[in-house]
């Protein structure tokens, strides 16, 4: 920063950035604690705050259900993904085989699909397996999503470990699961983080698989509960109600990338590799 | 404890041939230290000995058991690397530990280890710290408890100084040497410094592309070098390579040399066909002022490094007709009133020449002289 007009240039466009990124979010909270006719009254803070939204959204059983059903897939796609996916990370980054680049060619080109491309087919294969309107159908789908980036982040991570690490552990006589569970699983612990948060999140979001696969309210994830959610009439859209659920929706999301920055942010220690 | 034998191993990556049928062997209780120029093969062969890699011929056989199969936690092998390759994620005392837990040793006898090889590398106080707490030398050493407490029959040690700064290296040159005496175990030890290999090794094993050039005890190879190879490998400043050429002579051949000292030449020659660039060996050391002496050499001083406790005088020597010029180093007293653009004359003596025919065979040495 050489000068003061380059430093208020700066924080003018960081302060633009900010608010860019944030508003949206902070208009939904505003607009969730309003209600009836102060909803399409424009202003920063609401007159007379309430969270009747919140109670109104929570006593409706199929809203919890929804959002337990997010949990439960979202958290069932993020721990099997990242234990499929370090089990072969490990594989294709450290040990040469026949058809190596192959598979990986395979898994970079079937991650450029669109959602929309494989959905026909999907359909197809969840009505066969008889996971049509279920949980298990739903993570089976994700993990097809979550799958291919994963497997690529943690392999080029595991890659980048040293080579001596691994001859120091086969002389110390550690076979290849116990020197991927001793040894690289705790030295790749912020890359599981990122991929872990990654793959949450992408589960957590996904809308088209979860309107498409489920049919029964109890079997529904939170994004399609929100565009469920109906007024008192058919011309009514419910926005207090929306935004509250979009709140509650986010929330959780927010909260774990809080968490896990630290991970994320701590980096590789270094001191095993001379200096 | 154990003997180590290579016996008529090669090793081939794809088509190109690292190692060639070579065949070593290296005594129990004795550190033998491979030591050659980089992509020498030494690396390669002592990693066939731990088992990392397996020899495309040959047999690998320790304490008199071929051990091509067995893997490398079998073996009864320790190795400290070049990059320590600690477990960074470790403690010190966990480092240490690692290995014993696959040995299913019993935990009073591990921590008994543990404490022994702490208490020997000067680790106790670091025993709860993790490696990037520590500086090079002590994470070096971390590297070698970790061999050592596994006990076991033959240590393996790739280049594990040289990541190290000069004083550092020193340090714990002299540290390995102590504790290998403690320990008198068997020891193979991989390195390109040769100041390592002299003053480390029991005996060396000097090689280059993948074949042995010479073994012996280090004033062995020292002194009587087999080629132009690893006379000149060993010892610093190198030695110097004087080209002479042949004169017309009688029965026995002479060689001049440039600045004008003539070498007689005993021993039959007339099987070597080759009389085009010989050149006749001697060390700096071996260069003196002393008026006496029964050789000499004639040059001009282009520079002279002094060290404090000597100084390595850099001298120009001109051809005289049929033998080229050529630059010397000769190693003199710290305080010489030698100096640049001066003339000298440098004695030597033949019972340190050492010749050198055309192919770096070595023909003969000490020379007479006539």
């Amino acid at each position: 920063m050489k000068n003061r007009f380059e430093k208020i240039v700066f924080y003018a466009i960081v302060t633009v950035i900010i608010f860019y990124a944030v508003f949206p979010f902070y208009w939904a909270i505003v607009t969730s604690l309003k209600s009836g006719s102060s909803l399409f009254n424009v202003e920063l803070f609401p007159t007379n705050p309430s969270l009747r939204n919140y109670i109104e959204l929570f006593s409706e059983e199929s809203f919890i259900q929804s959002l337990v059903n997010s949990v439960v897939v979202s958290g069932l796609t993020v721990i099997l993904s990242l234990v499929i996916a370090l089990l072969s990370s490990f594989s294709l980054a450290r040990v040469r085989f026949r058809g190596r680049a192959l598979i990986l060619m395979t898994i970079l080109s079937v991650s450029m699909f669109p959602q929309i491309a494989v959905l026909s087919g999907m359909f197809e294969l969840i009505r066969y397996l008889n996971l049509y309107n279920s949980l298990a159908g739903l993570t089976f789908c994700y993990l097809c999503l979550v799958l291919p980036f994963t497997v690529w982040v943690l392999r080029g991570f595991l890659q980048a470990l040293p080579k001596e690490l691994e001859e120091a552990a086969i002389l110390d006589g550690c076979g290849p699961l116990k020197m991927l569970w001793k040894v690289f699983l705790p030295l790749a612990k912020p890359a599981i983080a990122t991929t872990g948060l990654l793959a949450f999140i992408a589960a957590w979001n996904e809308f088209l698989f979860a309107l498409t696969f489920t049919l029964s309210s109890d079997k529904r994830t939170v994004p399609v509960a929100i565009a469920m959610l109906s007024g008192s009439s058919q011309y009514e859209l419910p926005w207090g109600h929306i935004m509250a659920a979009s709140v509650v929706v986010t929330l959780p999301l927010v909260l774990l990338v809080l968490i896990c920055q630290r991970q994320i942010v701590s980096g590789l220690t270094s001191g095993a590799v001379k200096g | 404890m154990a003997s180590v034998v290579l016996q008529n191993v090669a090793k081939r990556f794809g088509k190109t041939e690292i190692i060639s049928k070579l065949s070593v062997r290296m005594e129990s209780d004795q550190l033998t230290v491979l030591v050659g120029p980089s992509g020498c093969g030494k690396s390669t062969l002592l990693r066939m000995i731990a088992g990392l890699e397996t020899p495309s011929e040959g047999d690998v056989i320790i304490a008199g058991e071929r051990v091509n199969d067995v893997p490398p936690f079998k073996r009864g092998v320790s190795m400290v690397f070049q990059s320590y390759a600690l477990y960074p994620h470790m403690t010190v005392y966990e480092n240490l530990r690692f290995g014993l837990t696959s040995l299913k040793i019993p935990k009073d006898q591990a921590e008994a280890r543990i404490q022994k090889a702490a208490d020997v590398l000067g680790l106790v106080p670091y025993l709860q710290r993790k490696p990037k707490q520590l500086s090079g030398g002590q994470r070096q050493r971390v590297a070698m408890g970790r061999a050592l407490v596994r006990n076991p029959k033959v240590f393996l040690f790739d280049e594990p100084l040289s990541n190290l700064d000069a004083s550092l290296r020193t340090k714990m040159r002299i540290e390995i040497a102590r504790l290998r005496q403690s320990m008198g175990a068997t020891a193979v030890y991989v390195t390109h410094d040769q100041v390592e290999a002299m003053t480390l090794a029991d005996k060396i094993v000097v090689l280059r592309a993948g074949q042995i050039e010479q073994q012996g005890t280090p004033l062995d190879v020292y002194h009587r070098p087999a080629n132009k190879f690893v006379a000149g490998f060993l010892g610093s400043p190198s030695m110097n390579f004087i080209p002479v050429s042949f004169m017309d002579g009688s029965d026995k051949p002479l060689l001049g040399l440039p600045g004008g000292a003539k070498l007689g030449l005993g021993g039959n020659l007339s099987s070597i066909e080759d009389r085009d660039n010989w050149e006749v060996g001697l060390r700096p050391e071996h260069f003196t002022l002393d008026p006496n002496a029964p050789l000499k050499i004639r040059g001009k001083i282009y520079a002279v490094e002094r060290l404090g406790d000597q100084s390595l005088v850099h001298v120009n020597v001109d051809g005289n007709g049929k033998a080229p010029s050529a630059q010397i180093v000769a190693r003199l007293n710290g305080n010489t009133e030698a100096d640049s653009d001066n003339e000298i004359e440098l004695g030597f003596d033949t019972r340190n020449c050492h010749l050198f025919a055309s192919s770096g065979s070595l023909v003969a040495a000490p020379l007479e002289v006539r």
